[in-house]
């Protein structure tokens, strides 16, 4: 019995691992870009790869507890959700890998009135992933707390929906060349992005928490 | 025939048991995948044969409810009948009581032996289908409010709260496969006792005695019914009703262990009598009737639109098909049994009133010219008597029809004390009362009220104490050792008298 509630308290331990890197990957987003905007290009480069490397461990631990959760036909109710929800969220540790890494390859050239905006931007991205793990973290601990942590999230994707709006509305009234606007366009689309895929995965984890409460 | 053969009709029966009552503890673990069936299939397994053989004892002294059946063809045609009867609802997916199948293949028999059939028998059937599902269905309601605020203020991770639920289920469904194979044992295996071919089987430093032998075997015969046939039962109680959540089959398994504990348990109303607190009321309940009643009451909390009522209905028909099938096929099998294959299947019992008997009857304060009437009068079968003394003096109450029918009975007794020397040794009898039976020993007796008078005479302590709550337990220990005596006293052979052994 005493084996039994270690192994339980072994997979807990595997899922907060996880939640936690979905709120480091975002903040390496956040620190990542302001590195590149100051450019400290090396430091840059350091943290892609330490990305990379979450998101490995991301990738592995995700199995690991599916395969857990499977083998050992735990939480029979709540597991599909529970699967479920783990994998949207994995996808916005890809998302930030992903962001970096076209910071990396294409090299985007940022005019200086730009460079501010763009790490602003993150904030609400943080802010809304940060919600999303604490709602996550309810769902296990007091599903009733949930729908208190989806509400934030909601509210930092709108933000973070204007912020980018604003910023690609400045883009496109300067001069640069068209193909730099759409550069430029794509990048901030793919970083407001993780917002939205955090809005997606609260609306998943608000349905699994209404079927638990139930 | 030999009497392996009569074994087998118990052991169909415990198999039958198994198959069906299976669900009642595990049906709704497996079928909210929280314990997969193998796991349940073992620990109930493991549990039943030890519930069996630990109480093997018990069941040797009460023979269970097939007791009131007399010859042992007899014994083997009921256990059948209500074997057969308990497969067919398990192979229909229905969840019937075991025991109720029994008492209707019993019916059947009083029927064709002309024996009185208890009213009181046919009353509990019909109340437990009505009393214990309300019963359960309210306790479950109640326990899974309980349950809902405490997981809310707990704040249990939900992995930890699977692992303790899974555990919960566990545990209790060891319990209830526990209870299970000790309480049935008695039905199962109980009437063979007196027949059993085993030879005591010595295993180094451990000697199983016949009859321990025998209820290993029931147990097993139990465990393999759960093993090879109790899925489908399994399924309809823990998912065609009703979807259950893991909590929700705790909460099921839980009240229906709570309400068979305290409305069904006189050791619990005895202490509680004779603490001076109140009692509760002592309903008939059924683990099978307990189990749908408590899944009702977690499906009527979410507003009663989840439950599938086709299936329930089903399910309530087949209480009421089961015990009426059982008697119809124990009559008609034993019709075969006795006429076909020229068996004897009940011991036809005399009542003659003596001078002794209407002696005793106007000591008891009945109308003295009433007995002097019914001196001299014979009867053969309860039935008839009862027919008899209902035509002839409508006046008397069923009450005092029964007791001048339990007074006249012919039981032609012996005592032998070394044919309940086993009993002695055990310690199941009191000082005193092993003292009043060795005082008594060679004496013939032709009614058990004389046997039971004399050993009054000499141990007052042999008496029954007025008919209340905390006197329960002690008239119920009576009753069954006056019982048990006239088993083995008994001059004529038979299967539950202790002259066959």
């Amino acid at each position: 019995m005493i084996s039994l509630f270690s192994t339980t308290k072994d997979l807990i331990m595997q899922i907060d691992n996880f939640i936690d890197l979905t709120v480091t990957a975002s903040l390496h987003l956040q620190e990542g870009i302001r590195e590149y905007m100051g450019g400290r290009f090396d430091d840059f480069e350091k943290r892609l790869g330490v990305v990379l490397d979450a998101e490995n461990n991301a990738d592995n631990l995700r199995k690991e507890i599916e395969s857990r959760l499977y083998s050992q036909t735990l939480i029979p109710e709540s597991r599909g959700d529970v699967l479920g929800v783990l994998e949207s969220m994995d996808t916005i540790i890809d998302t930030s890998k992903g962001t970096l890494f076209e910071f990396s390859i294409e090299k985007p050239v940022i005019p200086e009135d730009l460079k501010t905006d763009f790490v602003s931007l993150t904030d609400p991205v943080i802010k809304s992933v940060e919600a999303l793990a604490y709602g996550a973290r309810a769902f296990f601990y007091d599903v009733y707390s949930v729908k208190d942590h989806i509400h934030i999230v909601k509210f930092y994707e709108k933000e973070c929906d204007s912020a980018s709006e604003r910023i690609k509305r400045k883009i496109f009234a300067s001069d640069m060349g068209l193909s730099q606007k759409m550069q430029l366009k794509n990048l901030i689309s793919q970083i407001d992005s993780m917002a939205d895929d955090a809005e997606i995965i609260a609306d998943r984890l608000s349905i699994a928490s209404i079927k638990r409460i139930v | 025939m030999s009497a392996f053969l009569f074994i087998t009709s118990g052991l169909f029966l415990g198999w039958s048991l198994g198959a069906n009552d299976a669900a009642n503890i595990f049906g709704t673990a497996v079928g909210s995948k929280m314990v997969k069936f193998r796991t349940a299939a073992v620990v109930s397994g493991i549990f039943i044969i030890i519930g069996a053989v630990m109480s093997g004892s018990g069941a040797a002294r009460t023979l269970g409810t097939l007791g009131t059946v007399n010859e042992i063809g007899g014994s083997f045609i009921v256990a059948l009948s209500a074997g057969i009867t308990v497969y067919w609802m398990t192979v229909a997916d229905m969840p019937v009581s075991t025991t109720q199948a029994i008492v209707g293949a019993i019916i059947g028999w009083n029927f064709f032996s002309g024996s009185l059939t208890d009213y009181g028998s046919l009353s509990t059937i019909v109340s437990t289908w009505v009393i214990c599902p309300l019963l359960t269905a309210v306790f479950a309601m109640a326990l899974y409010k309980v349950m809902k605020i405490f997981l809310k203020k707990t704040r249990i991770h939900l992995l930890k709260q699977d692992t303790m639920t899974r555990i919960g289920l566990i545990i209790v469904g060891g319990f209830g496969a526990f209870s299970l194979g000790a309480n049935n044992i008695a039905n199962v295996m109980g009437v063979f006792v007196y027949v059993s071919p085993f030879k005591p089987l010595e295993l180094g430093m451990v000697t199983l005695s016949d009859s321990t032998i025998l209820f290993l075997l029931g147990g097993l015969a139990i465990a393999i019914g759960v093993f090879t046939y109790s899925r489908k039962v399994i399924d309809t109680v823990g998912s065609k009703i009703l979807k259950l959540t893991p909590e929700a089959a705790l909460v099921v398994v839980l009240s229906t262990s709570l309400v068979l504990f305290l409305f069904a348990s006189e050791n619990l109303e005895n202490f509680l009598a004779s603490h001076g607190l109140p009692t509760l009321p002592l309903v008939p309940v059924s683990s099978s009737q307990g189990v749908i009643g408590a899944v009702v009451g977690i499906g009527l909390i979410h507003g009663g639109k989840e439950l599938n009522i086709q299936v329930l209905a089903r399910v309530a028909s087949a209480w009421v098909t089961a015990p009426v099938m059982a008697a119809v096929i124990s009559f008609v099998s034993l019709f075969i049994f006795q006429n076909v294959f020229n068996q004897q299947v009940f011991r036809p019992v005399h009542y003659e009133v003596s001078g002794e008997v209407a002696a005793k009857m106007k000591s008891e304060g009945m109308d003295e010219s009433m007995a002097e009437k019914l001196l001299g009068t014979q009867y053969a079968g309860s039935m008839a008597y009862n027919a008899f003394l209902k035509e002839k003096y409508p006046a008397l109450s069923r009450e005092q029809r029964d007791r001048i029918i339990a007074l006249s009975k012919i039981n032609d007794l012996k005592v032998d004390i070394l044919k309940i020397s086993r009993e002695l040794m055990s310690g199941w009898f009191s000082g005193p009362e092993a003292e009043s039976i060795l005082l008594i020993n060679s004496r013939q007796y032709r009614h058990l009220w004389q046997l039971h008078d004399d050993l009054i005479g000499i141990y007052p302590g042999w008496k029954y104490l007025p008919a209340h709550k905390k006197n329960r337990i002690h008239n119920g220990e009576i009753r069954a050792k006056i019982e048990y005596l006239k088993r083995s006293f008994s001059l004529k052979a038979n299967v539950n008298g202790g002259t066959a052994r």
